[in-house]
């Protein structure tokens, strides 16, 4: 069957408002759900970075004397779940997918407008809950993990609206990956066939089945968490006959996915930012659809690997250990063909390339201690220490927060119509990239000499470096001034950007910027060679 | 418009203007229900988990009763049929049938969950009991929700099928076929919680 588009039936968009209200509306449109995602998840951003700064400013000194140490154990349960649920996952999935999918599949909207709107207006509610609970009995203190017995013991209500909110976010996180599954299969353009689309279509489609197949169980999971608290069951409280362990199992069956919920988008948008500024068509193509694949398997089956103290008997040891070393297969297939791509290249430097080269660089490093981490003996030395917070903010933060923000430097000029300050652009570049690696590198070695991660007060030989540490965070923290100053004086009177200032040959350039509401004035292009950069130089000769 | 030349690299297609798409609704909710199904496999992933490694106190009581439950089982299977048969019914515009048909389907439903809750009150066992209660319970009860929502639905898909003023007719078959595909999959999901919460 087929449905047949009733222009007076579609043409609801005249009902919308238009401006900048529009922003604050229900609106249809994937273009403004885009941006609503990506304002949102932006404020969100400067809540949870604000809560990191508190951090390193306690950890500046060895004992608690800026908060108690209730506060920081809110103040970083808080911290990461702001920035995984209200960051990282809406906006490099619904920020940029919202935006560019129905484009890159030459369709004129996602395939359920209306599903969409819910995902997105899900968000605001259920984050302003989440930092709401500080002030009603104090937030959660169990940090984004909840194991229990902690969840179980510490105050209930902060907990218990934890959990409200991550189970709403994982609804709108499910009702997004349905949106991007049903829109890449199923409403490409007709003539558009898969192994033709951009890669971050793969990217979103491997990340949807991820969502799809492992955020309900998170939701599974939590919904049993919440019985433990209320109703005094015993799923997961050893005193009541319960097990500890079934709970993580399940709890990292989705959050270990998650992690490629949060860096495959971004593997997928550095494909498509890379090819642009190099001037190269994007290397191995094929290899990298398969990887991304590959990728989702693996990312299924290693998610144990958080648990190696955990009780784990030997076989499930050895198989995990296995399964996270091949992942680093097809992670590395994918960062040689990156490499391959600006391999002889016509090389810009601009904000967009050095942010995306500051991903590569960094997501190496964090990939590498990834790798290290798998390893049994290994993993037992330096469990819950700072190596794993140093390990994982080098891959959510240096690889996926660095290619958020390429991909703003990249796209804003579509956006906005108007291009962003190439000056502030390269500087907030150089004190993001100088802040993040002072701030997380020195706290391996931290790891390695056995400092705990999750406590306000450490052995006072580790200052030093802590401070060191603080003061990379601060930087960080400055960092997001001169981009805000960018963005507001970029909205306001930056320069014309045109339809295409890149020369790109992706669809999404292909339109006005910024595009019309139903995306294109005629039918949508059909774009066989997304990436056949160099070929206007040799046509030319 | 655009800077470059593009014209070899994009072929502009404007022969053929295509407005229209599949119907891709049922996708959207086959993807669901997989998710919905991944839910139920995270608590039958728990429940095994637990019988397999977390022994029962003492004293405590796991024994079920089957004759309920296998009522159930057979009131479930049934009502998957008659659904089967109000869509066909629908198909040959006969929307009294269906809606007959329809009315017997939720009917069987409510009998269902007035035998679970029978069960529930007759159980020696409570809520936070033991283990295996705690869980029984969590099972038993998210499939009820789903039980209850699948006949809410089958209600509103009643009322909608009538003959004059109803939406659902013939041609727009998709209500009727996507709280059925709904309906079969809370089915099945029972039969593997019967075998594995009953039987095993």
């Amino acid at each position: 069957m087929t449905i047949s588009i009733d222009p007076q039936k579609t043409n609801n968009e005249s009902l919308q408002p238009k401006g900048w209200l529009r922003y604050f509306s229900f609106s249809l449109d994937h273009k403004v759900i885009g941006i609503q995602y990506l304002v949102c998840g932006f404020l969100f951003y400067l809540i949870g970075g604000t809560l990191a700064s508190a951090i390193r400013i306690e950890l500046a000194s060895p004992m608690s004397d800026f908060m108690p140490r209730d506060v920081y154990n809110q103040v970083l349960t808080l911290h990461g779940t702001i920035m995984i649920f209200l960051w990282i996952v809406p906006v490099v999935n619904g920020a940029f997918g919202n935006y560019l999918i129905p484009f890159y599949v030459g369709a004129r909207d996602m395939a359920f407008p209306r599903l969409n709107a819910v995902a997105f207006w899900l968000i605001p509610p259920s984050g302003l809950m989440l930092v709401a609970s500080y002030f009603v009995d104090g937030a959660a203190q169990a940090g984004w993990t909840a194991y229990p017995p902690l969840s179980i013991t510490t105050p209930q209500s902060g907990q218990i609206i934890w959990i409200l909110s991550v189970l709403l976010l994982g609804g709108s996180s499910i009702f997004g990956g349905i949106n991007f599954i049903a829109t890449i299969i199923k409403l490409r353009r007709p003539g558009l066939k898969l192994m033709q689309l951009p890669m971050y279509c793969w990217a979103m489609l491997g990340t949807s089945l991820l969502v799809v197949l492992s955020t309900p169980v998170l939701a599974g999971t939590l919904i049993l968490l919440s019985f433990d608290i209320i109703a005094k069951t015993g799923f997961f409280n050893p005193v009541l006959g319960g097990n500890v362990v079934v709970y993580q199992h399940l709890f990292w069956f989705y959050s270990h996915p998650a992690v490629y919920i949060m860096v495959l988008p971004a593997f997928g948008l550095v494909s498509e930012i890379l090819p642009v500024h190099a001037r190269k068509p994007l290397f191995g193509y094929t290899t990298m659809v398969f990887s991304i694949m590959g990728i989702v398997v693996l990312g299924l089956v290693v998610w144990a690997h958080h648990m190696f103290t955990s009780g784990t008997p030997p076989w499930m040891r050895l198989f995990f250990t296995i399964a996270t070393a091949f992942i680093a297969v097809p992670t590395g297939i994918k960062f040689f063909n990156w490499v391959a791509t600006l391999w002889g290249g016509k090389i810009s430097i601009n904000s967009a390339m050095l942010f995306s080269c500051g991903f590569i660089i960094n997501f190496v490093f964090g990939g590498i201690t990834g790798v290290a981490l798998a390893q049994v003996p290994f993993d037992i030395h330096v469990h819950d220490t700072y190596f794993v917070v140093a390990h994982f903010h080098y891959i959510v933060y240096g690889g996926t927060v660095f290619i958020i923000f390429s991909s703003i430097y990249h796209w804003f000029p579509k956006v906005a119509g108007k291009m962003l300050n190439e000056k502030l652009g390269i500087l907030h570049f150089i004190i993001t990239f100088i802040g993040f690696n002072l701030c997380f590198a020195p706290q391996h070695w931290l790891g390695l000499n056995g400092m705990p991660r999750r406590v306000a007060e450490y052995d006072p030989q580790f200052q030093f470096v802590n401070q060191i540490s603080s003061l990379g965070a601060l930087l960080m923290a400055m960092s997001t001034i001169p981009f805000l100053i960018n963005v507001f004086l970029s909205v306001r009177n930056g320069k014309d950007a045109g339809d295409n200032p890149w020369n790109a040959l992706t669809p999404e350039w292909l339109t006005s910027s910024p595009p019309p509401v139903e995306n294109w004035e005629g039918e949508a292009p059909l774009v066989e060679e997304p990436y056949g950069y160099g070929k206007e130089f040799s046509e030319q000769k | 418009m655009t800077t470059l030349d593009s014209s070899k690299e994009i072929q502009k297609n404007n022969s053929e203007v295509n407005e229209t798409h599949e119907d891709f609704r049922m996708f959207g909710l086959i993807t669901f229900l997989i998710a919905d199904g991944m839910t139920f496999a995270g608590f039958f992933a728990a429940y095994l988990t637990y019988k397999a490694v977390n022994p029962l106190p003492d004293g405590a009581i796991y024994e079920l009763e089957l004759p309920i439950p296998t009522l159930n089982t057979i009131l479930l299977l049934v009502s998957s049929a008659t659904f089967h048969k109000a869509g066909k019914a629908l198909l040959k515009d006969k929307n009294s049938d269906s809606q007959k048909w329809l009315f017997f389907t939720a009917f069987l439903g409510i009998i269902f969950l007035i035998c679970q809750l029978f069960e529930y009150f007759h159980l020696p066992f409570g809520l936070t009991d033991n283990l295996f209660a705690s869980t029984f319970y969590a099972l038993t009860g998210f499939h009820g929700l789903h039980v209850t929502l699948g006949t809410l639905m089958i209600l509103i898909i009643t009322w909608q099928s009538r003959i004059n003023g109803g939406r659902l007719n013939s041609q727009n078959m998709f209500p009727l076929e996507a709280v059925e595909l709904y309906w079969h999959f809370v089915d099945g999901i029972w039969v593997i919680l019967f075998i594995i919460l009953y039987l095993l």
